[in-house]
C-alpha cells in the first residue's frame, strides 16, 4: 500500500478499504478452518462423552461435561485398562498393524518400481514393439483411470485360486498397482528437473549407469521420493474397497474394521468415536509434521 | 527391447560370447516351460482328469515370479550394458502387465458367464444374457445417471478450491497453520468420514448439524429425499477432496510470474479485473489438470456411499462402483457384476478420451 501520509482524507479511505479486505479474508479463512476442524473436534470430544452428554448435545469438555474414558475403554485404551490384557485392544492393534504393514510395504514397493521406471523413461529411449517412450509413459499413467471395481471381481476369483485371499501380500500387490501411476507421475517430474550433465560427469568418472543412478541421482531426488511415498501411504492407509472385498479375518485392515462397526453397534457413539479417532490420528499427525512433502507431491506435475 | 534417442549417452564395448547369450535365452525359455508345465498340470488337476496335483495355483505363481526374475536377469546376460537400461523400466512394466492385462482378459471371460460364487456349478458361458439383463436393469442406468450428477459437482468443488487457493496465496499471517488445517480432510479415510459426518454429525436426533437445523425451525432429514441424500453425499465427498484441488491450484498460483500481475496492477486493473483477465487465463492449464484428475478420482467414488446410505433411498445415491459392490455382496453375482464393471470401464475410457480431446483442442485455440 502506498499510504504514506496518514492524516489525509483519501489516505484514510485507502486504509478503510485495506482493513475491510483484511477482515473479509480472515473471516473466510476462519470459516473454512472451522468447517475443516469441526468434524475432527466433534469426533475427538465424543470419544470422551457418555450417552447423556451425547443426547444433550454438550460440546465443550470440562465446561459442558466431564470427560470420561468410557469410549476408549471399549478399545482397551484407558488409564484403568492399559496394564491389563484386553482382547478388544489386541483386535484393534492387529487391524492397525495390518494397515501399517500393508500401507508401508505397498508404498515402498511402488516408490522403488515407480522411481526406476520414471528414471528410465526420462533418460533413455525405449522401443517395445510399436511403443515408444511416450506410449510407455501413457500406458503407465493410464492405469490411473482404471476403476478399482473392474479389477476387484477378477482378483477375487484369481486370489481364491492362488490362495491369496485374506492375505496381506494380496493387498500389498493391489495397492502397489493402485498408487504406481501416481508415483511415476511425481517421479518423472522430479527426474526431468535434474540436469543430465551430473550423470554424464559421473559416467566420465567411471561409474556405470546404475552406479550413477544410485550415488548421484537418488540423493538429489530423495525429497521427491519421500513426497511420493507419503502420498501413497495416505492413499493405501485409507483404502477401503479392495480391503472390504478381499479380506475377511486375518488381513482385515483398519477401515474395514471401522466400517463393520458402524453397521452393528447402533448408537454406541463413544466407542465408534474412539475407534474413528484412533483410525484417523496417525494420518492427522503425518499431515501436521510432513505437510511440506504432501503438498510437494501433489504440486509436482500440476505445474509444468 | 532396443534403445534409441537417449538423453544420457553411454559408450560401451561389450563382448558377449555366444555361450553367455545362449545361457540367457535358456534361462528365459526354461522358466517359461516350467510355468507352462505347471499351469497345464494344474488345469488338468482342476478339470479332474489328473488325480494328483497341488491344492492351489501357488506353485504356478512362484514359477511365474521365477520367469519374471529370469527375464530381467537375461536382459543383462544377453545384452550386457544395453540390457541394464531396460532393467529400469522392465520390472514396473512386468508388474503392471501381469496385474492389469491378465486380470482384464480374465474379466472379459467372466463377464460372459453366469458365474455365481454361491452356486456350486462354476462358470457357464451364457452368451449375451448378461448384456440383455444389463439392458433391462434400471438400477444400473440409474447409477450411471447419478455418476453424471457426481461428476458435475466437480465444477462447484473447483470454484471453492480456487477461492481457497486464492485466500492462501494472499498476504496472510499463520499461512502454514491454515494450510495444514485445510489439508486435514484429505488425510481422513472416507470410511471414518462417513461415520464422523454422515452417521454422527448428521444423525437426526442428536447430531450437531441436525440440532442447528432444528434451531432454525426445520425438521432435519438428510437422507430422506433422493435429492437431499445425493447432495449430502456430494458435500461429504467434496469436503474430503477439495484440499486436493486446492493444493494443485495453490502450486499453480505460486508459480505464476509475479511481474505480469504487478504490471496489470500498474496499468490500473482492479482486483477482480486482474483476476479475470490475467490470473485466470494463466491458471487454465493447471485448472484443467486439477479438474481432470479430480474427475478421474470422482469416477471411483464408492466408500462413502457404501458406508452411509448403501445406495438408498431407492438407489438415489448409488454410484456404479457401490452398485456393483452390493451386487457382489448381496448376490455373489460375479459374472454379471464383472460385465457391468467392464461396460463402465469402456464408458470411462470413452469419456476421458473425449474430455482430453476437447480440452487439448480448446487449449490450443488462441485466447
Amino acid at each position: 500500500m502506498t499510504a504514506v501520509f496518514k492524516d489525509h482524507a483519501s489516505d484514510r479511505q485507502v486504509k478503510v478499504k485495506w482493513w475491510s479486505s483484511r477482515v473479509a479474508i480472515y473471516a473466510a479463512l476462519i470459516l473454512w478452518a472451522v468447517i475443516c476442524l469441526f468434524p475432527i473436534y466433534w469426533t475427538l470430544t465424543t470419544s470422551f462423552k457418555l450417552a447423556p452428554d451425547v443426547m444433550r448435545g454438550n460440546m465443550i469438555p470440562f465446561v459442558d461435561f466431564t470427560p470420561k474414558w468410557k469410549g476408549w475403554e471399549s478399545l482397551g485404551f484407558s488409564p484403568r485398562l492399559i496394564g491389563e490384557v484386553s482382547t478388544v485392544r489386541e483386535e484393534f492393534l492387529k487391524r492397525f498393524w495390518n494397515s501399517a504393514i500393508v500401507a508401508v510395504s505397498a508404498s515402498t514397493l511402488a516408490v522403488v518400481l515407480g522411481s526406476l521406471a520414471a528414471y528410465g523413461l526420462s533418460r533413455f529411449g525405449y522401443r517395445f514393439g510399436f511403443m515408444r517412450n511416450s506410449d510407455i509413459s501413457f500406458f503407465f499413467l493410464s492405469q490411473m483411470i482404471l476403476p478399482p471395481v473392474v479389477l476387484a471381481l477378477p482378483f477375487l476369483v484369481l486370489y481364491r485360486s492362488l490362495d491369496l485371499l485374506d492375505s496381506r501380500v494380496g493387498l500389498i500387490l493391489l495397492y502397489t498397482l493402485m498408487v504406481l501411476p501416481i508415483v511415476i507421475w511425481i517421479m518423472r517430474d522430479q527426474f526431468q528437473g535434474i540436469p543430465v550433465e551430473l550423470e554424464e560427469a559421473a559416467l566420465v568418472d567411471g561409474l556405470g549407469i546404475w552406479g550413477a543412478f544410485c550415488q548421484i541421482v537418488l540423493p538429489i531426488a530423495l525429497p521427491g521420493m519421500v513426497a511420493a511415498f507419503i502420498l501413497s501411504l495416505v492413499l493405501c492407509w485409507n483404502e477401503y474397497f479392495f480391503a472390504a472385498l478381499l479380506t475377511s479375518t486375518d488381513a482385515k485392515t483398519l477401515p474395514v474394521m471401522v466400517a463393520s462397526q458402524t453397521g452393528s453397534q447402533g448408537i454406541n457413539w463413544w466407542s465408534m468415536a474412539a475407534l474413528s479417532s484412533a483410525a484417523i490420528l496417525p494420518l492427522v499427525i503425518v499431515a501436521i509434521f510432513l505437510e511440506k512433502y504432501i503438498i510437494k507431491g501433489m504440486a509436482a506435475g500440476a505445474v509444468k | 527391447m532396443s534403445t534409441q534417442g537417449d538423453l544420457l549417452h553411454t559408450v560401451t564395448a561389450d563382448t558377449i560370447s555366444t555361450r553367455r547369450r545362449r545361457m540367457g535365452r535358456a534361462m528365459v525359455w526354461g522358466t517359461v516351460a516350467l510355468t507352462a508345465t505347471l499351469a497345464t498340470l494344474q488345469f488338468a488337476h482342476d478339470a479332474g482328469t489328473l488325480g494328483w496335483g497341488f491344492d492351489n495355483w501357488r506353485p504356478v505363481l512362484y514359477a511365474y515370479l521365477l520367469w519374471a526374475t529370469a527375464l530381467c536377469a537375461a536382459q543383462v546376460i544377453v545384452h550386457g550394458e544395453r540390457g541394464k537400461r531396460a532393467l529400469f523400466v522392465l520390472p514396473a512394466a512386468l508388474f503392471v502387465i501381469s496385474l492389469v492385462v491378465f486380470p482384464l482378459l480374465f474379466a472379459l471371460y467372466i463377464s460372459f458367464t453366469d458365474w455365481n460364487l454361491a452356486s456350486l456349478s462354476g462358470p457357464q458361458p451364457n452368451g449375451w444374457d448378461n448384456m440383455r439383463q444389463m439392458w433391462g436393469d434400471a438400477f444400473y442406468w440409474n447409477a450411471l445417471k447419478n455418476m453424471v450428477y457426481y461428476v458435475a459437482a466437480v465444477s462447484v468443488e473447483y470454484v471453492i478450491a480456487f477461492g481457497l487457493a486464492l485466500l492462501l496465496n494472499a498476504q496472510i499471517r499463520a499461512r502454514k497453520f491454515f494450510r495444514i488445517v485445510f489439508l486435514l480432510p484429505l488425510m481422513l479415510s472416507p470410511v471414518a468420514v462417513s461415520w464422523m459426518v454422515g452417521k454422527s454429525m448428521l444423525e437426526v436426533r442428536f447430531g450437531p448439524i441436525s440440532r442447528v437445523v432444528r434451531e432454525m425451525g426445520f425438521e432435519p432429514s438428510f437422507f430422506g429425499s433422493p435429492e437431499m441424500a445425493r447432495f449430502m453425499i456430494m458435500a461429504m465427498d467434496a469436503w474430503t477432496f477439495i484440499p486436493f484441488m486446492m493444493i494443485m491450484l495453490l502450486a499453480g498460483l505460486q508459480a505464476l510470474p509475479r511481474e505480469v500481475i504487478e504490471a496489470s496492477k500498474v496499468d490500473g486493473a482492479s482486483g477482480w479485473q486482474s483476476f479475470k483477465e490475467v490470473i485466470f487465463p494463466l491458471m487454465l492449464p493447471v485448472s484443467v489438470t486439477a479438474i481432470v484428475i479430480r474427475i478421474i478420482f470422482k469416477l471411483k467414488l464408492a466408500d462413502i456411499i457404501i458406508n452411509v446410505t448403501s445406495g438408498g433411498p431407492g438407489g438415489a445415491t448409488d454410484s456404479v462402483t457401490s452398485f456393483i459392490f452390493r451386487e457382489y455382496r448381496d448376490r455373489s453375482n460375479v459374472g454379471y457384476g464383472t460385465l457391468l464393471a467392464m461396460i463402465y470401464l469402456i464408458l470411462i475410457i470413452l469419456f476421458i478420451t473425449a474430455l482430453l480431446k476437447v480440452v487439448s483442442r480448446w487449449m490450443e485455440r488462441p485466447a
